[in-house]
């Protein structure tokens, strides 16, 4: 019996620092991409630290993003896979696409030296397609003629899980080879033809790191942070650009539509790296579902205003590039349009 | 017919040779303890118990987060698992032989063998999609459900053992029914239940699979079970899949911290059921 | 009067306290009835659009939607009798020993803690040292049979899976060698028989189908294993074509992708997965435990 009654005590002592901290609307869940998880956790440390909200982001993948917005689990989703037009038919109602900063998926590998090879699109795409088989394929030796290349099995490192960053490299690799296109096609999960599974980029970055002789994509401070090396790839317009924050603003600077839902591979900039994206926050335009708290879409609308405009002082020292003037327009714009019962929420919240 | 010195020093050879086949067998176990405990002890420090993680990249911070994590999940799962477990294992007891009682120990035995993942799942379906979100208290249902089992066997088969005699002289003396399987018998089989109870936390405390989908993880201090929550498997997991050392460092940490756990656990268990 | 009306009372709590007890019983069955409705249920989309041939399909591909679970039914059937195979010498060794040669005193006693407790493990600490200490081993083994040196794949998860379901095996055996009754051994010997003639003629023959009860339980628990497998695997999504590759196995591949199985279909096939490791790992678990209940009556 007294068994029983510590337990009633228990749950008594449970329930009661439930009711201290009804500070449920001081608190955001958000899921998603794992491409820009160093910049927010650092954006959501910061912000915790100025503001007292706690955001709670758990990098599960751009896939994992989707479906939980989906499922209204989460107030935001991650994403640097933008919806399709049938995918948006799937959700309830309208989903925006906030962007936040520009990164770059890049191709990092593991020989011995760690020499920086350069890569040509239709390269990598047989690479990935498996028919590009050894190190020392003349297809990579000729790119290469300063690099002692070894005769080493290639080992393709791809991700397990549903992730922006596959979508955005295979998305390029659609837009490059005919082949990749018909056979293997575009998500943020695909039937890749070889190569080992990892989870988010920080798997695929381990697996790199470990494995002689193989080859995976993960976002640019992935690769940096480790210190694994990067290949510089050839672009639209014939030159071999190497992944930096130039090149990656350059790639950016292109017109971007309303909802700001584009691609951005393969980019027509002369000096843009072909592999850049956007990465998106997705939330529903109508914030009042599942009971939500109006204090929690201002709290929500005023995280996303911090992030486009003061949290992108955070962006460059971690090698993602800032949102260029022009996206940050449209965001704006689209932040404004978020409303609670029809009515928008960011008169609310102090914004002009 | 072999010579019989030959059948016996081959005996005694087989003998050797066995055991120290069946001694190798342990040295996986040992070796695990060793990395563990090797890499672990030189992360834990006062900080490392007490501070919340830091974002990716800077030094220093702590694992409080899935320390308080786990400890609440376990006493979720405590408060679901322990009653219903106990009223169970004593239901099986008494009236062991009716259908109902069938098809409970079939279900009990499903239950054991069901992998955890399918638990998460499960629990997936019936809380956290109604209830809208991830929360502490579908992880802590979650490992209920997988505690469930230990506690209802252990419970139904140390009362099995408690002689009849006694609950037939408090039956006897006038002692209600309901009142003499409450006050006399299960305090009688009080060593037995807390050896279910312990193992079974000992078997969740490490359980990571049916918490992906549940408890989802939270980098801040939780304490309200309606919200996601931290727990130290969850954490392995996420910083031994990561590419950063200082990550790997806090996952052997808590490793250690928690596989020293479980293991005492378990060695409190053994050493009750012996007496 | 007042001791009518407390028996009556008292009875009443009693027949509430039957109530009570059997409300928890029947409420456990409900819980194993609703466990399989819930999964049958949300993998009726896919059953409806794969049918059984969703399990002899070569290709997971959430692109074209179109799932079939073969690589995954083969990762986990691989692996899990590739465990087997291994833990089975050291289990059958432990369950002589500790059932035949040292059933009592100190080193007994050390040697069973040694063995039973690495069951207390948990999972993902168990994947997390296989990640750092095993796969770096058996990347070094490939090198030297040059093989691509993944390191992950089916070997290595096999490999720990072995050291996991161990001790289930061994427990369950060294009990069942415990149970020969001393009068048939004393009568094998009293015939002349030497102790190793009495183990390998007379007690395992006789504990044969608790040794096999054993390695059934431990087949159902390599079957549904998902954390330490799924950090060492490899995340293949296609037939592994040898043990040094990487592979798949169901309980894995759930693990991995249901939080971000993002069509209604993908996420039906995972139910439909789940389902099936459900009721495989239910079948075999029953079957063992049918044989051990066998042998204690």
């Amino acid at each position: 019996m007294r068994i029983f009654r510590f337990f009633l005590l228990a749950f008594l002592i449970l329930n009661l620092l439930n009711l201290n901290s009804f500070s449920q609307d001081k608190e955001l869940l958000g899921a998603g991409a794992t491409f820009p998880y160093v910049l927010y956790s650092k954006m959501f440390d910061v912000y915790y630290k100025q503001t007292g909200i706690k955001v709670n982001y758990q990098s599960i993948g751009s896939g994992g993003g989707i479906r939980q917005l989906k499922e209204k689990t989460v107030d935001f989703g991650a994403s640097d896979a933008f919806l399709s037009d049938e995918q948006l038919k799937e959700f309830s109602s309208p989903v925006l696409h906030i962007p936040i900063c520009l990164g770059a998926v890049v191709i990092t590998y593991n020989l011995p030296g760690n020499p920086e090879l350069k890569l040509t699109p239709d390269v990598i795409a047989d690479i990935f397609l498996g028919k590009i088989k050894k190190w020392n394929d003349a297809r990579i030796t000729q790119l290469n003629p300063d690099v002692k290349l070894p005769n080493m099995n290639i080992t393709v490192i791809h991700r397990s899980d549903g992730s922006g960053t596959t979508f955005v490299f295979v998305d390029y690799l659609s837009k490059v080879s005919k082949e990749w296109e018909t056979k293997v096609g575009r998500g943020t999960s695909v039937a890749w033809p070889v190569g080992l599974g990892a989870k988010g980029n920080e798997g695929v970055t381990g697996l790199v790191k470990q494995i002689p002789g193989s080859i995976g994509y993960v976002e640019l401070i992935y690769a940096k942070q480790n210190k694994l090396p990067i290949a510089l790839v050839k672009n639209k317009k014939g030159k071999f650009i190497k992944p930096e924050l130039s090149s990656i603003t350059s790639a950016g600077n292109v017109k971007i539509p309303d909802d700001t839902r584009i691609s951005i591979t393969d980019t027509d900039s002369e000096d843009g790296y072909p592999i850049s994206s956007f990465t998106w926050i997705l939330v529903y335009k109508e914030q009042n579902y599942k009971n939500r708290s109006f204090e929690r879409a201002k709290q929500l609308v005023k995280l996303l205003w911090w992030m486009i405009h003061d949290g992108q002082n955070y962006t460059e020292p971690l090698d993602y590039a800032k949102l260029p003037s022009v996206a940050v327009k449209k965001a704006e714009a689209i932040i404004k349009s978020i409303t609670y019962n029809g009515k928008p929420v960011y008169t609310e919240v102090g914004i002009k | 017919m072999k010579s019989y010195h030959f059948r016996i020093l081959k005996s005694k050879i087989i003998s050797v040779f066995l055991t120290l086949f069946a001694i190798l067998s342990t040295v996986p176990f040992l070796l695990v303890l060793y990395f563990i405990i090797k890499n672990g002890i030189s992360v834990i420090n006062w900080e490392f118990l007490t501070s919340l993680p830091k974002p990716v990249g800077e030094p220093g911070g702590g694992i409080l987060n899935a320390i308080v994590g786990t400890t609440i999940l376990i006493i979720i799962a405590l408060i679901l698992a322990v009653p219903f477990g106990i009223f169970t294992g004593v239901f099986l007891a008494e009236k062991g032989d009716s259908k109902i009682a069938f098809l409970s120990r079939l279900v009990v035995e499903i239950l054991q063998g069901v992998p955890s993942i399918v638990v998460g799942i499960i629990v997936y379906l019936w809380i956290v999609k109604p209830m809208g979100h991830f929360s502490a208290l579908s992880g802590g249902v979650a490992l209920g459900i997988m505690m469930l089992p230990v506690v209802i066997k252990s419970t139904e088969e140390i009362l099995k053992l408690i002689p009849r005699e006694i609950k037939e002289a408090s039956l006897a003396l006038g002692v209600p029914y309901y009142k003499t399987i409450l006050k006399v018998v299960i305090p009688a089989g009080f060593s037995g239940i807390l050896t279910g109870i312990l193992a079974g936390t000992a078997r969740i405390a490490g359980e990571t699979a049916p918490l992906l989908f549940t408890a989802f993880g939270n980098p801040f201090l939780n304490f309200n079970i309606l919200k996601p929550i931290s727990a130290m498997p969850l954490l392995i997991f996420n910083y031994a899949v990561s590419p950063y050392e200082e990550w790997w460092a806090k996952a052997w940490g808590a490793s250690c911290i928690l596989v020293v756990f479980v293991l005492t656990l378990n060695i409190i268990t053994r050493l009750i059921s012996k007496r | 009067m007042a001791s009518r009306f407390t028996r009556k009372l008292a009875l009443n709590k009693d027949k509430i306290f039957n109530l009570v007890l059997s409300f928890f019983a029947v409420l456990l069955i409900f819980l194993g009835v609703g466990f399989f409705l819930s999964l049958f249920n949300a993998s009726y989309l896919a059953f409806k659009k794969f049918g059984i041939g969703f399990f002899a399909g070569k290709n997971w591909d959430p692109v074209q939607e179109e799932f079939g679970a073969l690589p995954f039914i083969y990762g986990t059937i691989l692996t899990s009798f590739i465990a087997l195979g291994i833990s089975f010498p050291f289990s059958i060794a432990i369950s002589i020993v500790l059932g035949e040669y040292f059933q009592k005193g100190f080193f007994a006693e050390i040697l069973r803690y040694l063995t039973e407790l690495i069951a207390g493990v948990p999972s993902v600490v168990l994947g997390f040292w296989g990640l750092f200490f095993l796969v770096p081993l058996v990347r070094e083994i490939e090198i030297a049979l040059n093989v691509p040196p993944y390191g992950v794949g089916i070997l290595t998860a096999s490999i720990i899976l072995a050291f996991m379901i161990l001790p289930y095996s061994a427990s369950i055996g060294k009990d069942a060698m415990r149970l020969v009754p001393n009068e048939l051994k004393e009568a094998a010997y009293a015939l002349g028989a030497t102790r190793w003639e009495v183990i390998k003629k007379v007690m395992i023959p006789y504990a044969r189908s608790g040794i096999i009860a054993g390695i059934i339980l431990s087949l159902g628990r390599a079957l549904g294993e998902t954390m330490a497998v799924t950090m060492v695997i490899g995340n293949y999504h296609g037939i592994p074509e040898s043990i040094f590759s990487p592979g798949n196995t169901i309980a894995s591949v759930i693990a991995n992708e249901f939080t971000e199985a993002t069509g209604e279909v993908y996420l039906s096939s995972l139910m439909y997965l789940g389902l099936a490791l459900f009721i495989i790992t239910t079948v075999v678990n029953l079957i063992g435990r049918f044989i051990l209940k066998k042998l204690q009556h």
